[in-house]
């Protein structure tokens, strides 16, 4: 504890202006930031996959097994950062027994229980049920009774089965969606409805994240699509590389349209709060927010998404601008998140004075823990693809009979 | 297999979200502690924890039944609207003790200071002292009795408690004029300072006899025609008498 | 059939007495040997608030030093119940605020107090709201408002997520790193649930904190309330604070 003071003393000769005394400490940090960072990728993926189910944007569908397997990975790993700053992990599942209803936060239990349960492993098991069953023929070894586990038993792959299978992907991806939107629509609610900060406090802040949220996502997959099929040796899909940059495109401009517009109303309507939020805009928040997420985030990626759709640049070249644009966008992403969060604790409510908030390198809310945090996804998103392999080539070829319409 | 005409996949997920279903509602009957929901959405034994800290500070009326010759003292003197405990400390211990355990006993300047030290934020007419000016280095036991803190003789100056006044006053237009210029006082004002409250001026022929142009007063006071000047509002209204022309 | 309504209201009339006459002989006992905090009948027959004057308070910052004291609060100016602010208006407009380590060692006089407009110290501390943004943020109920009117934390129930620390527009809650769950004030519960004062009020030299109960036809809060102008700190966000100011200047916050 000793260390602690240390650092919070520190911390007070940094203060400027006045601040109330108990707001020395910066109550979320990192590992907050990195939660609604999670969860975003996890709701953006899956908003790609939907596009291919219930918009039937064809040209996606090579990365849609893959957007829904990055989903599962991201969304395991989701609740961790949040144990882990608990003061009391251990009593965490008093979420679950006695949730406060009145209470966004209470509503993370049943929101990531729902959406985990009843729509991701749902409509990853109906999406790969039939093909799991077939492959359990050839196989041996451990991984015949992890297919075998997988499928739960149900090993019928008439085409009536596979119809229904087909059938009931398209339901779960159907209201999948607006279950991501409140899956992570419920983080920017978790901040948008507290009055008392008045940098969160806001009505467009669910939106904001949502549509930051579908950015990231879909620049996720993108990279993940292009690094996989590198890793493999495969050409990656070019039509499909093209339709996901547009998309990013698209979203990109609404996410930033939603940002200006925000923007706008709090420095039109000029309330109390806006000297102290300007203040920090200009001296704590400028490089992270005009000159990372504004700059380099948005408009930058903007920029190279939309010379290169009208141009007739080659493939190789195209497929770099995306890559950059996508890795852009991700570290625009996370300081958005970075803004919000740690941004909403650095002045006062007093709204007199700016603290100062200090990154640890160790430490359970430390640096290394937090990029443990961000790698771990991909290392079971390594194992969910040994697993469920999302590649073209191990779909098996079925009959789709009864009533069915195409997959 | 298949049941009601249900697919099968439908069937074995059913199975699957009745056990996992169950397995919670289990959970919830042998978890949520006991007292929860008997007030409110919380634990009804909270209460009960909150209101069983120990007590630390024994309160005004516990000292008297021991130490009822100085409550008697203190009872008619200036610290009479002090509890015992803001210069002694907690005493709960002391009380319970029979006395056992003793109370903190101040004797330092400091302890003084916290309430007497002249800051300029302090209301006026609290007594004040300016600590590097008001016999330093000396303990105020010395002179004044904490349970009956008369002053060794009555305050010589309105400073005493009206210090931010008297200093604002020091720098201004109005520094060689005396408080009692403009506020004649009861001499037992500085004894009993609310019940003898000193007089303030009623109109502006009191400003007149220095202000007005022909006044008999030295040729640098400012004049002004006192009849007209400031329409209809008296002097004060607008200029501190304090310090006039400034801030 | 029924019976006709004025011989149903008279049978159901008859059966009352004899009924709680019973209830009566059977939880009498019982209530005597609970303490108010426990009995929600005892504990509804009172609503507590707080008054403070500030024209009175003096900046001693004895109600500092007594919270800290009874309630075992960290001694590092990182975590208070209450705090007293000091306001400076200079005569430029500028406002400076100030509170050293809450206050509790009182204050130092200023560099240079000839430009001082107007200048007052605020004693500030959880104002038990009766539509409290914290209790409506916390996710598990372990913190909640009591049937008498005080917002407390369950210490034993708390997970330490801090969104009621976010959503108090007044910074009056804080982590106790030693239990790793939100504390703030609690009006002394121990205390004035014994018919006692919180320690704050207690030692306050001046009388500028006043305890009272809202439901009391005379004490000095109501005497507060009775003769002079109240405000609220935040009044625009509706949380219904129970801690009135009086002579509360435009600059607080």
């Amino acid at each position: 504890m000793a260390e602690h003071f240390e650092k919070l003393a520190s911390i007070l000769s940094q203060v400027t202006g006045y601040i109330y005394p108990n707001e020395i400490e910066a109550h979320w940090g990192l590992l907050i930031v990195i939660y609604p960072y999670i969860t975003g990728l996890v709701a953006g993926a899956f908003i790609l996959a939907s596009l291919e189910k219930v918009f039937r944007v064809k040209e996606v569908e090579p990365t849609y097994r893959l957007a829904l397997l990055t989903a599962l990975a991201f969304l395991i790993v989701a609740p961790l950062p949040l144990l882990a700053h608990l003061g009391h992990p251990e009593r965490s599942f008093e979420i679950f027994l006695t949730p406060h209803l009145q209470s966004a936060m209470a509503m993370f239990g049943f929101v990531y229980a729902w959406y985990l349960m009843v729509v991701l492993l749902l409509e990853i098991w109906f999406e790969y049920r039939s093909d799991v069953a077939i492959w359990i023929r050839q196989e041996r070894g451990p991984m015949k009774l992890v297919h075998w586990l997988f499928t739960l038993g149900s090993r019928n792959v008439s085409p009536e089965a596979v119809a229904f299978d087909r059938k009931a992907v398209r339901f779960i991806t159907l209201i999948g969606i607006p279950s991501a939107f409140i899956l992570h629509g419920y983080v920017g609610f978790i901040f948008g409805s507290v009055k008392a900060n008045p940098w969160w406090s806001s009505v467009l802040i669910p939106i904001v994240f949502l549509f930051s949220a579908i950015v990231s996502g879909i620049a996720l997959v993108l990279l993940l699509y292009y690094v996989t099929s590198l890793v493999r040796g495969k050409q990656p899909n070019m039509e499909c590389l093209d339709k996901l940059a547009a998309f990013l495109l698209y979203s990109l401009i609404l996410d930033l349209s939603l940002e200006l517009l925000d923007f706008t109303h709090r420095l039109y309507e000029s309330e109390e709060s806006i000297h102290i939020l300007s203040e920090l805009i200009y001296s704590k928040l400028f490089i992270s927010l005009t000159i990372v997420q504004l700059l380099l985030g948005t408009l930058g990626p903007m920029a190279l998404l939309a010379l290169v759709r009208g141009s007739k640049l080659p493939e190789e070249l195209r497929r770099i601008v995306y890559v950059i644009a996508a890795l852009l966008v991700q570290v625009g992403i996370f300081s958005t998140r970075w803004n919000v969060v740690i941004g909403g604790q650095l002045f006062s409510k007093s709204l007199r004075g700016l603290t100062v908030y200090k990154v640890e390198l160790g430490g359970a809310e430390g640096v290394l823990v937090a990029l443990a945090f961000l790698i771990l996804p991909f290392l079971i998103l390594y194992v969910l693809v040994k697993v469920l392999p999302p590649w073209e080539e191990a779909r098996q070829p079925v009959a789709v009979g009864g009533a069915a319409e195409g997959g | 297999m298949r049941l009601w005409k249900l697919p099968d996949q439908v069937v074995r997920l059913g199975i699957l979200f009745l056990i996992a279903a169950t397995l919670l509602l289990i959970a919830r009957r042998r978890f949520v502690p006991k007292s929860f929901g008997e007030l409110g959405h919380y634990r009804a034994e909270a209460v009960v924890a909150a209101a069983e800290v120990p007590i630390h500070y024994a309160g005004a009326e516990a000292c008297a039944d021991c130490h009822g010759d100085i409550a008697e003292v203190k009872s008619k003197s200036y610290h009479r609207g002090l509890s015992c405990e803001v210069c002694h400390g907690p005493a709960a211990a002391h009380v319970e003790s029979g006395g056992e355990t003793k109370p903190v006993v101040p004797r330092e300047r400091g302890a003084c200071l916290y309430c007497h030290a002249y800051l300029p934020s302090r209301p006026t007419g609290f007594p004040q002292i300016i600590e590097t000016a008001h016999n330093p280095m000396r303990p105020c036991m010395d002179c004044h009795n904490p349970h009956d803190p008369k002053p060794p003789h009555v305050p010589e100056s309105c400073s005493a408690c009206h210090g931010m006044i008297a200093r604002t006053k020091a720098v201004s237009p109005h520094r060689t004029l005396g408080c009692e210029t403009c506020h004649p006082a009861d001499a037992r004002h500085r004894q009993s300072p609310r019940a003898f409250l000193p007089q303030k001026p009623a109109d502006r022929a009191f400003c007149g006899r220095c202000h007005d142009p022909g006044a008999a007063s030295p040729k640098t006071i400012p004049r002004v025609d006192v009849a007209t000047h400031g329409g209809r509002y008296l002097c004060w209204q607008c200029h501190y008498p304090h310090h006039p022309e400034a801030r | 059939m029924e019976a006709p309504p004025d011989r149903r209201e008279f049978l159901v009339e008859l059966l009352k007495l004899p009924c709680s006459a019973a209830l009566v002989s059977v939880l009498g006992p019982l209530a005597d040997a609970e303490s108010a905090a426990t009995d929600p009948a005892e504990a509804a027959a009172h609503y507590y608030g707080m008054g403070i004057q500030v024209d009175k308070c003096i900046g001693c910052g004895r109600c500092v030093e007594a919270c800290k004291s009874e309630n075992d609060v960290l001694r590092e100016p990182f975590y208070f119940r209450t705090w007293v602010e000091r306001y400076v208006v200079h005569s430029d407009g500028k406002v400076t605020v100030d509170s050293p380590n809450g206050g509790i060692q009182g204050f130092t006089a200023p560099q240079d107090e000839r430009d001082i407009l107007r200048s007052f110290f605020v004693p500030k501390l959880c104002n038990h709201c009766d539509n409290p943004p914290c209790v409506q943020v916390c996710p598990v109920g372990a913190t909640f408002k009591t049937k008498d009117g005080v917002v407390l934390v369950d210490a034993d129930y708390c997970i330490g997520c801090r969104y009621c620390i976010q959503a108090c527009p007044y910074g009056a809650r804080y982590l106790d790193p030693r239990t790793k769950t939100a504390d703030k004030c609690t009006f002394c519960y121990h205390r004035i649930t014994k018919g006692l004062l919180p320690a704050c009020v207690e030692v306050c030299p001046t009388q500028a904190r006043i305890f009272g109960d809202l439901k009391a036809l005379s004490s000095p809060l109501r005497r507060m309330m009775r003769m002079s102008s109240l405000q609220v700190l935040k009044p625009a966000l509706n949380t219904e604070p129970k801690v009135f100011y009086s002579t509360l200047d435009k600059e607080v916050r």
